[in-house]
């Protein structure tokens, strides 16, 4: 049985169709079965970063009505051979998604896959609740900043209370991941610090990625980051963060600062 | 402490509805308040600390006349929470705000309270509520009958409200408001503060009214007179 993850911020424009893109690809790449799925029902991302826009046939909402089959719909990356990436519709809207359709595709997706990462919609509406639904653990994503880390806030509220795990007094596993952190601000005293961050969030950090031109180059050529800029700061902190998330212990370093200070910090804050 | 905080009327931040007695006098209004007084000679203080509505439908009063009929009443220990029945108008500026809306009610709802005096063998109510998880943004915790103890932090946009006082042991980010159902004597406690709203009986404040001098250490609120104060719980208060 796979491990059903849900990539979630409550804020938009903070990188959550990004990570699902680098941490699908990261963790494929090790040889699991990894499936993205794109809950962003009507202004999908998903499939443009992924490169994989010019092949979408079928849906997630056509799975969910049972117009098509899940096979058909699935569409495999060109890339890795063990990624694949469920799109979302463009053309319908959130209400389209039921309940005991995404129920059943998720169920039939855990079977298929080691992995199985969902992409939610901003907001905590509709698409973003159903999908950390049926969600075993969930990334969240936020930018040092204060709306989107009150946002997220929020979001971990609903995670402990309107999932199926905490329906049945179960924990719904949390994980934070910083994107868009920029050494130079941070520095100036213009952003959040990791510390606050944490602070206010309390849950254990699996990564932080820097801001960086590369990631834009990345979704602009259609490719998830860990595959086409692998070398790349951004690319192995995602990298880094795709391990930690499969369970690893690994040193963590805040980008642009010396080492040391933060190990101590991570291994009391988050360990 | 940054000074004493500017008097505020009671906040009123979200809906509520509640029960309350209407009094609906008939004309003449002299007798019907005969009529009272003989009543009240026989259940005296029994709208001590009760929501009464002035329900003036029947009658036909001006609005000064309407100041003389509410201290007539306040004499007899009745205190008026609004007015029904009249046009908004007519009564001039400090009289109670006049009700729209209101329906029947079954006198049990109001009466569930016990009567001074008389104490109803019940179950205790249990007096605290322990939460060890944090509070997230948008997250409202609500216990009218006692203390909340919270053995976490309080996120931005959160909000814990309680019949008596409040105990955060972590950053209180959001909003705290203790006493609500009258109780002045309230407190809130916090190890760190960075609250956007405090409040106790209605009073409040804002965290612009707050300045940034309690942002370090622990914290306590309390009401003196109509004044939220508050002061680091290190320093002598």
């Amino acid at each position: 049985m796979g491990k059903v993850i849900v990539v979630t911020s409550g804020k938009g424009g903070v990188g959550k169709t990004t990570s699902t893109a680098a941490l699908g690809a990261a963790i494929a790449r090790t040889g699991q079965n990894v499936a993205v799925v794109d809950f962003d029902v009507g202004l999908r991302n998903l499939d443009l970063v992924m490169g994989a826009e010019r092949r979408v046939v079928f849906d997630l909402i056509n799975v969910v009505q049972g117009v098509a089959k899940l096979p058909q719909a699935l569409i495999r990356d060109k890339r890795i051979e063990t990624l694949y990436l469920l799109p979302a519709s463009q053309t319908r809207d959130k209400d389209a998604l039921t309940e005991d359709g995404v129920a059943r595709v998720i169920a039939e997706l855990r079977l298929r896959f080691d992995w199985v990462i969902c992409d939610s919609p901003a907001g905590i509406e509709r698409g973003a609740t159903l999908a950390m639904r049926y969600a075993d653990e969930a990334v969240i994503v936020a930018n040092p900043e204060v709306s989107s880390v009150r946002d997220s806030d929020r979001i971990i509220g609903l995670l402990d209370s309107k999932t199926a795990r905490a329906e049945r007094g179960e924990r719904v596993e949390k994980h934070l991941l910083i994107t868009r952190y920029d050494p130079g601000r941070a520095a100036r005293g213009e952003m959040l610090t990791i510390e606050d961050v944490l602070e206010i969030l309390s849950i254990p950090l699996i990564g932080i990625i820097p801001e960086s031109e590369e990631v834009l180059r990345a979704s602009n050529i259609g490719a998830p980051i860990t595959v086409c800029g692998h070398d790349s700061p951004p690319a192995r902190a995602y990298n880094d963060a795709a391990r930690r998330l499969a369970g690893e212990a690994l040193d963590m370093m805040v980008p642009g600062e010396k080492k040391g200070f933060f190990n101590r910090l991570f291994g009391r804050r988050a360990a | 402490m940054s000074g004493v905080a500017r008097q505020r009327s009671s906040m009123r931040l979200r809906g509520r509805s509640y029960m309350a007695f209407a009094l609906a006098p008939e004309p003449p209004v002299a007798e019907w308040l005969a009529e009272l007084d003989d009543w009240l000679r026989t259940s005296a203080g029994f709208f001590a600390g009760r929501p009464v509505v002035l329900d003036l439908a029947a009658v036909t009063l001006t609005s000064s006349a309407v100041t003389h009929l509410i201290s007539e009443l306040a004499a007899r220990g009745i205190r008026i929470m609004g007015i029904e029945g009249a046009d908004a108008e007519k009564l001039g500026p400090g009289l109670p705000p006049v009700m729209l809306g209101g329906r029947q009610a079954a006198l049990e709802a109001i009466e569930a309270r016990p009567r001074q005096g008389a104490p109803v063998a019940t179950a205790p109510e249990p007096a605290s509520l322990l939460l060890q998880s944090p509070v997230r943004s948008g997250q409202s915790v609500f216990f009218p009958t006692g203390d909340i103890t919270i053995v976490d932090s309080v996120g931005s946009g959160a909000e814990v409200v309680a019949g008596g006082s409040i105990h955060v042991y972590g950053t209180l980010r959001g909003r705290a408001m203790a006493g609500t159902s009258g109780n002045r004597e309230a407190r809130i406690f916090c190890l760190r503060m960075e609250a956007e709203l405090l409040a106790i009986d209605g009073f409040y404040r804002t965290a612009d009214d707050m300045g940034t001098s309690h942002r370090t250490g622990p914290v306590q609120a309390w009401l003196d007179g109509e004044a939220l104060m508050i002061a680091g719980l290190d320093r002598s208060s």
